[in-house]
């Protein structure tokens, strides 16, 4: 299958303190894991996409050292400007004029956690998709995917082309290999510049959500606080 | 004024929740502005579930009867909602954040020339915007995030608003809408649903939900995890580290990938806090922890934690809930 995998450059939500450390989006690095064992015994081509300021070149070059084939940058300085319908908008300018077997984008981003952009994105190509996918095979040119939905999952056989996006649950991404590494810094990454374009939603405040009351930590002995824990329960929390 | 349209998800043979919840959201926004609230039901059954949306302030309610809706297919269901957003051309468009809804939004706001505001924790409409709150950074912010598109499709997470059910005869119209939807034009196709068994509870609109991480550790972990949920009541949940060993089924995590819950009362035996773990949980009302490492960060959101062995504690919390509650 000739895959393109969209992915993103996002701040590191796991760092304790906001480093301003920058890393591809976790569940892109799932579905560029997926498209490479997908293809492991062909010579099918994976390409990447990515939007975002030129910085974001290091996240391209991880994702070309997993073992991608090639790469797009369509640089966008003011990416926080971007809404998922901007984004899709621009990714769609830029597939409309490729041929694809399968397009990949990670479920949600682990920054703004929308999860729009690839059903946005299927609906401007008139693809056929799939959403939080956590299991992929490709028998002749049909994808087999699973996803997970409300009560269970659903196995659904997609005819390419189409999209699917993707969940970390699927697989863990591989470490690039040293070779990888010396590989992806020889990719020639081709380069455009990205009109932001029109956006149909706007962020106008962050700010840390409302903390939780401070609680009560029992240490001691098992029955001990087990007891304390049950009055708490029944006294003051009224749950029981 | 223009309406707000509710779409109310059925699981289990009833309309969830959650999605009462969004309807009595819509209902209050409706009365303060007058505008009308429909709701519409889109499955096989769909006329004798709209009865209930009644009780939760819709005085229209549209049925698209059809059994492709019974199980989840992106394309029926976003042709039957686009179906009925056409024909009520409403401001705002409201679902409970379910998987399901997660699957078309994108795509049926792009369909409807509408903007999308996934997964809020509150919205309200302001004069010629609709602005909602939503969790970011995998809840480590929030984001005021506002939109003056003319339509606006909004899903809400499950606990953010009360079902508010009132008693009071009020007239409500239901409307059957005709739908066909040509399965020969699929290119995608459900050949099956692997739902894990004996889900008593469902996890999302569970009052106690009882949740086992990495310190849980194997099946004798488990049988104590099951006998404390089964005890109270309780939906199972799981941490991304249980639900990879296959200790726990997937439809059981929370978190960033897995499910959103606000339980009255939540368990989080043998799980460290991660953030991707809180984000999923953060909002319930009582958060109980057990965990043997006094310093884990799961203490921070805990109303009451128990520093300990979750293989000694469980024993003895089973044994004395078990004489409090029978
Ligand atoms: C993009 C992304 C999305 C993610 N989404 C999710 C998600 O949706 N849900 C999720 O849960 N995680 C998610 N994760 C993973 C998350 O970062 C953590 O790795 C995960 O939550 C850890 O699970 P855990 O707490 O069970 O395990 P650990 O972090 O290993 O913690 C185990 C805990 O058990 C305690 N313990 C051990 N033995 C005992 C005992 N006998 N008694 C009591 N306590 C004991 C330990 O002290 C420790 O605190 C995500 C990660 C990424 C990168």
């Amino acid at each position: 299958m000739n895959f393109c995998v969209c992915i993103k450059q996002v701040p590191d939500v796991q760092a304790s303190v906001q480093t301003g450390r920058m890393v591809l989006n976790a569940y892109d690095a799932s579905a560029v894991e997926e498209a490479l064992v997908i293809n492991a015994n062909n010579a099918d081509s994976i390409d990447l996409i990515l939007i975002g300021p030129s910085s974001a070149t290091e996240t391209i070059r991880k994702a070309l050292a997993m073992g991608a084939t090639n790469a797009t940058h369509i640089v966008v300085d003011e990416i926080a400007a971007l809404d998922s319908f901007a984004v899709s908008n621009l990714l769609a300018a830029h597939l409309k004029g490729h041929k694809y077997d399968v397009i990949l984008t990670g479920k949600q981003s682990q920054d703004s956690d929308a999860g729009l952009a690839g059903g946005m994105l299927a609906e401007l190509l008139g693809l056929p998709f799939a959403t939080n996918a956590v299991g992929m095979r490709a028998v002749e040119n049909i994808l087999e995917v699973t996803r997970q939905g409300d009560t269970g999952q659903e196995m659904l056989e997609m005819i390419t082309p189409c999209l699917v996006t993707c969940s970390n649950d699927m697989n863990n991404p591989r470490i690039p290999s040293l070779k990888g590494i010396m590989g992806a810094k020889r990719t020639v990454i081709t380069t455009t510049q990205g009109a932001p374009g029109i956006t149909r939603t706007v962020v106008t405040r962050t700010f840390p959500p409302s903390a939780r009351e401070a609680g009560i930590k029992f240490e001691g002995e098992p029955e001990e606080i087990v007891a304390l824990l049950l009055d708490k329960l029944q006294a003051e929390a009224g749950v029981l | 004024m223009s309406s707000i349209l509710v779409i109310l998800s059925v699981q289990d043979g009833r309309v969830k929740r959650s999605s009462l919840e969004a309807l009595s959201r819509a209902s209050a926004l409706g009365k303060a502005e007058k505008r009308e609230v429909i709701g519409v039901v889109l499955h096989s059954n769909a006329l004798s579930l709209a009865i209930d949306a009644v009780h939760y302030g819709a005085t229209k309610v549209f049925c698209v009867s059809n059994r492709i809706f019974d199980s989840h297919l992106n394309p029926p269901l976003i042709a039957g909602i686009a179906s009925v957003v056409e024909l009520v051309k409403p401001r705002l468009v409201v679902a409970a954040s379910t998987e399901s809804v997660k699957d078309i939004i994108g795509a049926l706001a792009i369909r409807m020339d509408a903007a999308a505001l996934p997964d809020v924790a509150s919205f309200e409409i302001s004069g010629d915007h609709v602005l909602c709150e939503r969790p970011v950074m995998a809840a480590k912010m929030m984001a005021s995030t506002q939109s003056s598109n003319p339509l606006v499709f909004v899903s809400l997470r499950s606990g953010s608003y009360e079902a508010i059910r009132s008693e009071s005869e009020t007239s409500c119209e239901i409307v059957e809408v005709p739908f066909e939807f040509d399965v020969s034009t699929l290119s995608a196709t459900l050949r099956e649903i692997v739902t894990t068994t004996g889900e008593a509870v469902d996890l999302t609109e569970a009052k106690v939900v009882v949740a086992a991480g990495r310190g849980v550790k194997d099946a004798t972990g488990k049988a104590l995890i099951d006998e404390l949920a089964s005890i109270t009541g309780a939906a199972i949940g799981a941490s991304r580290a249980v639900v990879e060993t296959g200790l726990f089924p997937a439809t059981a995590q929370i978190g960033q990938t897995g499910k959103v819950v606000s339980p009255e009362l939540y368990f989080a035996i043998g799980i460290s806090g991660a953030i991707q773990h809180v984000a999923g949980m953060s909002n319930s009302r009582i958060i109980v922890a057990i965990n043997k490492d006094a310093d884990a960060p799961i203490f921070d959101v805990a109303t009451y934690g128990l520093v300990g062995d979750c293989f000694k504690i469980l024993p003895i919390l089973n044994a004395e809930l078990k004489k409090i509650l029978s």
